[in-house]
Formats: structure tokens, C-alpha cells, sequence
């Protein structure tokens, strides 16, 4: 039987929620099949692997990426977080327990993606990162209804628990504003 | 009580943090094989051979079969017409499944599926409905629903109406793709894992696929990442696949297609072509109405059948129809098999009635609100009877609409459209009041049962299995709400596990927005058996009246003593008292005969109405949902939050179907939208900017559970409003002389085609 691929594979070191790991790979595997298939993390969903759904959103170096567009030997020295380095279920970060409060989800196959993606979101704010709804560009962005409504449209919803997304992303962003 | 309570979701903690297992999610063991089949290039064509060298020579592949390398049905049809799983010397659609190929990775199975060299003698393509029709390809002869004598009636009205209209598909996008794992067991047994609204169906399809009894294969499912219709027959292909490769190889087989194959292999929502001609009084009032219902079907029968039935149910969505004829054309073709989504046909029967309603409005230059009110069904007497023969006893829309109107300030909010839209001459605005009326039950009557299995354990936790599955609606979390207040414990002692065809069997798909109804009621009878155990033995035990027994609070109320229920259940068990038991439950009222179109499909109907304001810009077509509000009858809903999601979610889905999801096929039967990238699904800056969602107080007049009522597929179609409105808003750009007749899905193109039109600019 022939092996499953002869290319020649490549070294790579990142931290991926805070532990260093070595992977060996192809250098044409996506960041995330490296986390889903070599890490065995599975919190980041892969809905589409082009881009276009936002379910394997992951955070790498503060910023926000789709993984499935993002080759894994690229991130050499990357500080990588995926959903299961933002809080634990006895140890929730306030957004996934304002995701439980709001019921931000149905049947939670996007939820790992929204909270990854709403969190660095809430950053770009911070950064003054400008949006298409943005009255003034020179300013920083308000966090508003409208605000994350359109920022977060990279993460589609099919179950269109939007309105509870909102709300739970709101809450804590009012908190941390407050 | 834990019923009537917004409590969380079941899996909460587990979907926060990422540790919710899907079927793909689940570690394979050792050894494990994976699938991915080779598919047609080709719409409609005989093959003249198939050189699949390649492919088997290719990196990492172990197999490759063909329909002739199969063990035993190539049979994946979830109807009584077989469906070849693997295409058996002639192909039906493009992206129909050829062979299957077996390999030790993921990527190499995709590989070496694109190898195979196959040659095709093209036969003609039946791309449409008009297509279908000029040949004669139906999948059964047309059905007829007939009461009143319409043609007359027409004839003799003040005004005639009469139109066509295209109404598209719809693609399911559940978030978590088609997937399925096998791993073998001793001797013929196999464990299938699949994300699946219909578990007892794979099971029979594996099992009759591998010659072996049911009882050989078991089927587990804990979570879907969305079915929506989508996964109650279109999961078959990738189970059976995994057994049979896992029984020809001995190791663990898994399979999930790829996204785009998903959208291309897997059936959608069926297309429509409505076409009508009505009788109206100069009131608005329908006098007499003939519907044609033009059904695609796809290249399969699928459920198309049941699905066309129950468009034909829902053409009279909450009005009275006083002649009618309604005709049903069950069109074959030669694109995907069309199959289960949300609504499963009566969306499309309703829009037919809804356009209707738009029309006469029109025509008559009459408030559209006020046509449809004149037009609903009574709450008695004889204007409540439906095309087919039943009655309408629960009818609660008179009230509902009025009073959303008031809400919604429909009338003040139209004359403020009016006047926006006379000063202003490139948005333009418009508004529409819709209501929904949908029958709840399955129409093949026999599927109306299910089953339930639980256990007390001496520690006083209850473990519980039913037949429904959990796709995101929260099913679980309200069956455990049931069972928790039958024995007065937190919902947190409560545990649902996989739904598993060794622990509940013989079970209906999770579809037809049942789960509840249906699941609900089997597993309170389940648990009342067991109470009414644990009461006998407290009664003789502590010699009091079986009715001083209470539940509740984690705790047992015996006459003035008060036990925690882990005490009363250790002592049962002591005493040898049976803590296990099983429930069963069969929807009553309901017969049906499907041919004559006449009996009582439905045990009940849910209600629910909406009202949508739009602005378009008229240069672009381009448009945006302003404010949303909806009022929506659940009866006394187990879980207001759980119900008022499941609305916001279904508006949001439905206004997506008739907007923005448009599926376009070429003129060889290639879908080119088979991706998101091309497929627009509403996002979260497509939803309403004002998004008012209430619940109507009131209670189911049947005995369902705790007096709920169905809510997964009816407030689907609250997203007609916004169809509607964006129709109004069209119309403004007119003189009035000349209806809108817009068809679905209205994509920017569409609407700025009307716009022109209505501007007599030509295209
Ligand atoms: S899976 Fe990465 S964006 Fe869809
Ligand atoms: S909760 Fe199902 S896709 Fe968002």
C-alpha cells in the first residue's frame, strides 16, 4: 500500500493556548486541520474550509483569522488560542457565560467561531480598527448595536441566533466599557 | 416546575467552550479508513465505461467500488422507490455519486476521487419545470383537492386575478456538514455514528445494504450542527457508505463531504412554479380560486411526495377558500433530489396564497391587510372549512393579526411609508402584514408515535433516551424539562444521552416539527409510570393517601415528612421496586386519506403573523430589512426562550429563502452557487434592525404536552412579510396600473428589474 502522501514534510513550533507543540507536517495543511486533526482540539468547526462561513475562527497573535485559510507551517513562533484556551466549563470566560445567559446559539456548531471572533473583534475596536458602518473614520468606533452587528458578519449564523449573538457580545462589551 | 420556564440549554457549557462533540469532532479509532465518493460530470447520460486505474492506483487508497462491488441494496431512498446510492449505468443529475473510494486519509480519498475517467453518451437534460413538463416527466400522476365548484364561481365574480409564480429552492447550509463514521463490531455487528434526523432510517439502510437484521446495527446521534430538513434522508449515502467499507475492510470507516460536494451532491428545497386564477368579490373577498402547484422533484422521489402534499395543505394558509381546486404536479428532473427542508412543502403552497392576497390588493387598489382579514377562516360556522374537508377548530388568527397590527402600528407606520415615499424618489419604502397558519403532525399518519426509555438510578439522577433527535431546536432541553417536573428535581438532574436505536427503537425522523409533541409526551408517560410506582410504595411504606404524595424541590412531600428523592428512590430500590421504565405515545384525532385529499391530517394548527418594513434603492435593487414584528402562537410554550430563539432563527432563515439564497444551475445542470461564497446567507447585518418578537398567551385547545405547541417550521414562514413588503415597496415606484408580480427569491436583480418595469424601463 502506498503511503497516503509522498511530500516531503516540514518542522513547525507554535504555542497553542499557551503550551508550546511541534508539529510535523505537510506544508499544505491548513492551520486548522493541524488543530482539529494533529492536536485533536476540535472546538474550531470547519463549516466551509474557504473562508466564508467564520467557523474555524482562531485567534493567532491577538487577531482574529480564518484557519482554514491559513497554512499551519506559516505560524512558526505564532501564540495561537482556540476556543478551548478561553475558558473551561468550571473556568468560563464572561463572554461564554454571557453566551449561556443570552443562549447565543442553537445548535452551537458556529459558537466556537463567534466568541473567538467576537473577542478579538472587541479588540479591533479597542484598536480603532474602522468598519463600513463607522459614521466617522477618524474616530474610534462606538461599540454599538451596529458596530458588532456588522463587524461580526463574517460568522454566518444558520440557525439565525443572531439577536442573542448580539446581546451576549453587547453585554460584556458594556461591562468592560463601564 | 421546570415546564413553562426560560431555562437554558441543555449543552450550553459544552457549545461556550468547544467541547460539544459532533459526529467529525468524535477521535476515530486506529486503523480508521475514510470516503469520498467520485461523482458524475454529467446531468443526464448513459456511461459507457468507467476507467478507474487511476483512482485505485492513486497514494493511499485501499478500495474503490462501484454500484457492482456492493454487498447487498444499492438503496438509499428514504420513499418505497429505491434510489441507487452508487449510479448503476446511467446518471441523473450532475454531482450524482458513481463510485466510492476507500482511503487511508481524508485528502487522499478527495485525491483520487477526481481520477476516475468515465465516458458518457449524453441523453437529454430535463433542467426545469418546463422541461419536465413538455416530456411528461412526472414522478406520480397529478393529485387534486376539490370542494365547491370553482370554474363557475370564478366566472361569475366581480374581478378576475391570475398569475404565475416562480418560487426558488433552497439550500440547507447547515453549519455542520453531511457525516457519518461505522466502526465494526463482533461477528455482523456494526455501530454507526451519523448526523442524522432519522436514525431508525439508517439503520434499515445499513442494515438491508449489508444483508443483515436491524438488530445487528445500532445507531447513535447526539447533536447535529443543524439539520433543518437536511439531514433527514440526505445523511443515508455516507452511513451506508461507512458500513459497507467498514464490513469489505474490517477497520473503522469515516465519511463527511466536503462543503462544496455537500451542496452539490445533497438535495435542496424543492422550486416551485405556482399558478392561479381567482374569483374576487369587490371587497376583496375571494369568490372562487383554482390553484396549479408545479412541484421540481429532482431526479429522485425522495419525500417529494408528502412534501407536495403538503404545499397542497397549506394553499389555503389562514384563509377561506369558498370553491376551490387545487392541482398538484409532481415534476421529474434532472437536477439534485429535492427533499426535507423546514416547512417541507407548505412554505411553498403558502407563498402561492400570500401573492394571491398581494394581487388582489393591487388590482383592487384595496389595503392589503384588510383583504387578507376579510379572507380569514371564521372562528365558526360554515366559512371554516378547508379544501380538504377539515375543519378548522383552533383558528386564533382574527385576533392574533389585530392585535399585532396594533403592536406594530401597521396602519400609522403604512400612511408614514406613503408620505416617505412621495418625497422621496430613490429609497423607497414598504411594509406588509403576513400570517401564518401551519398543520402540525406528520400527513403519513403511522409516524405519528414515539417512544421513550428512562431510568432512576439509586442516587436519585435520571438518565432518559427518546426518539428525536437534537439539531439545535432544544429539543432535549424541554423533554428534560418534562421529565424533571414530573419528579420535581432541578433540570440538572436530568440526563439526556444520545438518542440510540438500542435504546428507543422503531423511531419517526425528527421532522415536521414533532420532536416535542411527540417525544415530550412519551417520556412523561415513561416517568409517570415510575412515579406512580415510587407513590404506591411511599403510600403503603409511610400508610398514607397516594395523593399526599408530592415531588417537588428535589424533595418527596409524604403526608408531613419531607425526603429528598435520592432517600424515597434507595429505599424503592431496597424494597425492590421497579425504577426503569418505558413510555409510549400516539398522536390522536389524526386520519388521513392522501389520494382523496380528505380527513384530518392535522391534530392541530399553530398561528403566528408577522409584519416586515423594507427600504430599496431603487437604482441598486439593493435593499434592507428595517424592523421585524412578529406575534407567534406556541400555546403555553415549555420554554419561552427556547421558542422565541427558534422564531427569530426561522424569520431569519425564511426571509433569507425568498431574498437573498438564490440557486442557479447552468445550462448543463452544474450548480454554480455551491458555496457560501456565492450563496448569500443572511449574515448578522442582514437581520432587521428593529427585531420585536412576542409570544400569544394562550394554550394549545388539544391535550398536547403541558398545552405547547409545535414551533420548528411555523414561524419559517413569517419571512413571507418581508417578500411582501419589499413588493409594496416595489409598487411605489408605480402609477398602480401594473402589478409588481415579483418572484422568489427577490435577489437586488430581481427587485431592480420590477423597479424598472414599474419605471417602463424595459430590460
Ligand atoms: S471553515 Fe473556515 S471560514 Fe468556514
Ligand atoms: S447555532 Fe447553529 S449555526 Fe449558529
Amino acid at each position: 500500500m502506498a503511503p497516503a502522501s509522498s511530500t516531503t514534510s516540514m518542522k513547525v513550533s507554535f504555542r497553542v493556548n499557551g503550551t508550546p507543540r511541534e508539529l510535523e507536517l505537510d506544508p499544505r495543511v491548513t492551520l486548522l486541520d493541524a488543530l482539529r486533526e494533529h492536536l485533536h482540539l476540535t472546538g474550531a468547526k470547519k463549516g466551509c474550509d474557504h473562508g466564508q462561513c467564520g467557523a474555524c475562527t482562531t485567534i493567532v497573535n491577538g487577531a482574529r483569522i480564518n484557519a482554514c485559510l491559513s497554512l499551519a507551517v506559516m505560524h512558526a513562533g505564532d501564540e495561537i488560542t482556540t476556543i478551548e484556551g478561553i475558558g473551561q466549563p468550571d473556568a468560563l470566560h464572561p463572554l461564554q457565560a454571557a453566551f449561556i445567559e443570552h443562549d447565543g446559539y442553537q445548535c452551537g456548531y458556529c459558537t466556537p467561531g463567534q466568541i473567538c471572533s467576537a473577542l478579538a473583534m472587541l479588540e479591533e475596536i479597542d484598536r480603532a480598527v474602522p468598519s463600513h458602518v463607522q459614521e466617522d473614520l477618524l474616530q474610534k468606533a462606538g461599540i454599538t448595536e451596529a458596530e458588532i452587528r456588522e463587524r461580526m458578519s463574517g460568522n454566518i449564523c444558520r440557525c439565525g441566533a443572531y439577536a442573542n449573538i448580539v446581546a451576549a457580545i453587547l453585554e460584556i462589551a458594556e461591562g468592560e466599557t463601564a | 416546575m421546570t415546564v413553562h420556564r426560560s431555562l437554558p440549554h441543555e449543552s450550553g457549557p459544552l457549545h461556550v467552550t468547544g467541547t460539544a462533540r459532533y459526529v467529525d469532532d468524535v477521535p476515530l479509532p486506529p486503523g480508521a479508513l475514510h470516503l469520498a465518493f467520485g461523482l458524475s460530470d454529467r446531468a443526464r447520460a448513459r456511461i459507457t465505461a468507467m476507467d478507474l486505474d487511476a483512482v485505485r492506483a492513486a497514494p493511499g487508497v485501499v478500495a474503490v467500488l462501484t454500484a457492482a462491488d456492493l454487498p447487498g441494496a444499492n438503496d438509499v431512498s428514504p420513499s418505497p422507490v429505491p434510489e441507487p446510492m452508487l449510479a448503476e449505468g446511467e446518471v441523473f443529475f450532475h454531482g450524482q455519486p458513481l463510485f466510492l473510494v476507500v482511503a487511508e486519509s481524508h485528502l487522499a480519498a478527495r485525491k483520487a476521487a477526481r481520477l476516475g475517467k468515465v465516458s458518457y453518451e449524453d441523453l437529454p437534460a430535463l433542467l426545469t419545470i418546463d422541461d419536465g413538463l413538455a416530456v411528461d416527466s412526472l414522478i406520480e400522476p397529478p393529485v387534486e383537492y376539490l370542494r365547491g365548484a370553482p370554474e363557475p364561481a370564478i366566472a361569475a365574480a366581480a374581478h378576475v386575478i391570475e398569475g404565475t409564480m416562480e418560487i426558488g429552492g433552497q439550500e440547507h447550509f447547515y453549519l455542520e456538514g453531511q457525516a457519518a463514521h461505522a466502526v465494526p463490531g463482533e461477528g455482523d455487528e456494526i455501530l454507526v455514528l451519523s448526523s442524522t434526523q432519522h436514525p431508525s432510517e439508517i439503520q434499515h439502510k445499513v442494515a438491508h445494504a449489508l444483508h443483515v437484521p436491524f438488530n445487528a446495527v445500532r445507531v447513535e446521534m447526539r447533536r447535529m450542527g443543524g439539520g433543518f430538513g437536511g439531514k433527514e434522508s440526505q445523511g443515508n449515502a455516507l452511513a451506508v457508505s461507512c458500513a459497507v467499507a467498514a464490513r469489505l475492510t474490517g477497520r473503522p470507516c469515516a465519511m463527511r463531504y466536503d462543503r462544496d460536494d455537500d451542496m452539490v451532491i445533497t438535495g435542496k428545497r424543492h422550486p416551485f412554479q405556482v399558478r392561479y386564477r381567482a374569483g374576487v368579490a369587490a371587497d376583496g373577498r375571494l369568490e372562487g380560486i383554482v390553484f396549479e402547484q408545479f412541484c421540481n422533484c429532482g431526479w429522485s422521489n425522495d419525500l417529494s411526495l408528502p412534501v407536495a402534499d403538503r404545499a397542497m395543505l397549506h394553499a389555503d394558509n389562514a384563509y377561506f377558500l369558498p370553491h376551490v381546486r387545487i392541482t398538484s404536479h409532481r415534476v421529474k428532473t434532472n437536477l439534485c433530489s429535492f427533499t426535507a427542508f423546514r416547512g417541507f412543502g407548505g412554505p411553498q403552497g403558502l407563498v402561492g396564497i400570500e401573492r394571491v392576497m398581494d394581487h388582489i390588493a393591487a388590482s383592487l387598489r384595496l389595503d392589503p391587510l384588510s383583504v387578507r382579514q376579510a379572507n380569514l377562516y371564521d372562528r365558526e360556522g360554515p366559512r371554516t372549512v378547508t379544501p380538504y374537508h377539515m375543519v378548522v377548530e383552533d383558528n386564533v388568527a382574527p385576533e392574533l393579526i389585530a392585535d399585532l397590527a396594533v403592536r406594530a402600528d401597521y396602519a400609522e407606520r403604512r400612511a408614514g411609508i406613503a408620505a416617505f415615499n412621495a418625497e422621496s424618489r430613490v429609497l423607497k419604502r414598504g411594509i406588509a402584514l403576513t400570517p401564518v397558519k401551519f398543520g402540525i403532525s406528520f400527513t403519513l399518519t403511522h409516524l405519528n408515535q414515539a417512544g421513550a426509555l428512562v431510568h432512576v438510578y439509586t442516587d436519585g439522577s435520571v438518565h432518559l433516551n427518546h426518539g428525536g433527535t437534537e439539531m439545535g431546536q432544544g429539543l432535549h432541553t424541554k423533554v428534560a424539562q418534562v421529565a424533571a417536573g414530573v419528579f420535581g428535581l432541578p433540570l440538572g438532574a436530568v440526563r439526556i444521552t444520545a438518542t440510540d436505536t438500542g435504546k428507543v427503537p422503531n423511531t419517526s425522523a425528527t421532522a415536521a416539527s414533532s420532536g416535542s409533541d411527540l417525544n415530550g409526551m412519551a417520556v412523561k408517560a415513561a416517568c409517570d409510570t415510575i412515579a406512580d410506582r415510587l407513590r404506591d410504595f411511599a403510600a403503603e411504606r409511610w400508610q398514607i393517601d397516594r395523593d399526599a404524595i408530592r415531588f417537588e424541590g428535589g424533595e418527596v412531600v409524604i403526608g408531613a415528612e419531607r425526603l429528598r428523592f435520592a432517600e424515597l428512590v434507595e429505599a424503592a430500590y431496597m424494597a425492590r421496586v421497579q425504577l426503569s421504565a418505558t413510555g409510549y405515545y400516539a398522536t390522536p384525532k389524526v386520519q388521513w386519506d392522501r389520494r382523496a385529499g380528505r380527513g384530518r391530517p392535522f391534530y392541530y394548527f399553530a398561528y403566528g403573523a408577522a409584519v416586515t418594513e423594507v427600504a430599496i434603492d431603487t437604482l441598486t435593487g439593493e435593499y434592507r430589512i428595517l424592523r421585524a414584528d412578529i406575534l407567534h402562537d406556541v400555546g403555553a410554550s415549555l420554554n419561552p426562550a427556547i421558542d422565541i430563539g427558534q422564531i427569530e432563527g426561522a424569520y431569519v432563515q425564511g426571509a433569507g429563502w425568498l431574498t437573498t439564497e438564490e440557486l442557479v444551475w447552468d445550462g448543463q445542470g452544474r450548480l454554480r452557487t455551491h458555496a457560501p461564497s456565492t450563496y448569500k446567507i443572511p449574515c448578522a447585518s442582514d437581520r432587521p434592525q428593529v427585531f420585536n418578537v412576542a409570544l400569544w398567551d394562550g394554550r394549545n385547545r388539544e391535550e398536547t404536552i403541558h398545552r405547547s405547541k409545535a414551533v420548528g417550521e411555523p414561524p419559517f414562514m413569517l419571512g413571507v412579510s418581508a417578500l411582501m413588503a419589499i413588493s409594496d415597496a416595489i409598487a411605489a415606484c408605480g402609477d398602480g396600473s401594473r402589478y409588481v408580480a415579483l418572484d422568489a427569491p427577490a435577489t437586488p436583480e430581481r427587485v431592480l428589474r420590477a423597479v424598472d418595469a414599474q419605471r417602463g424601463i424595459a430590460w
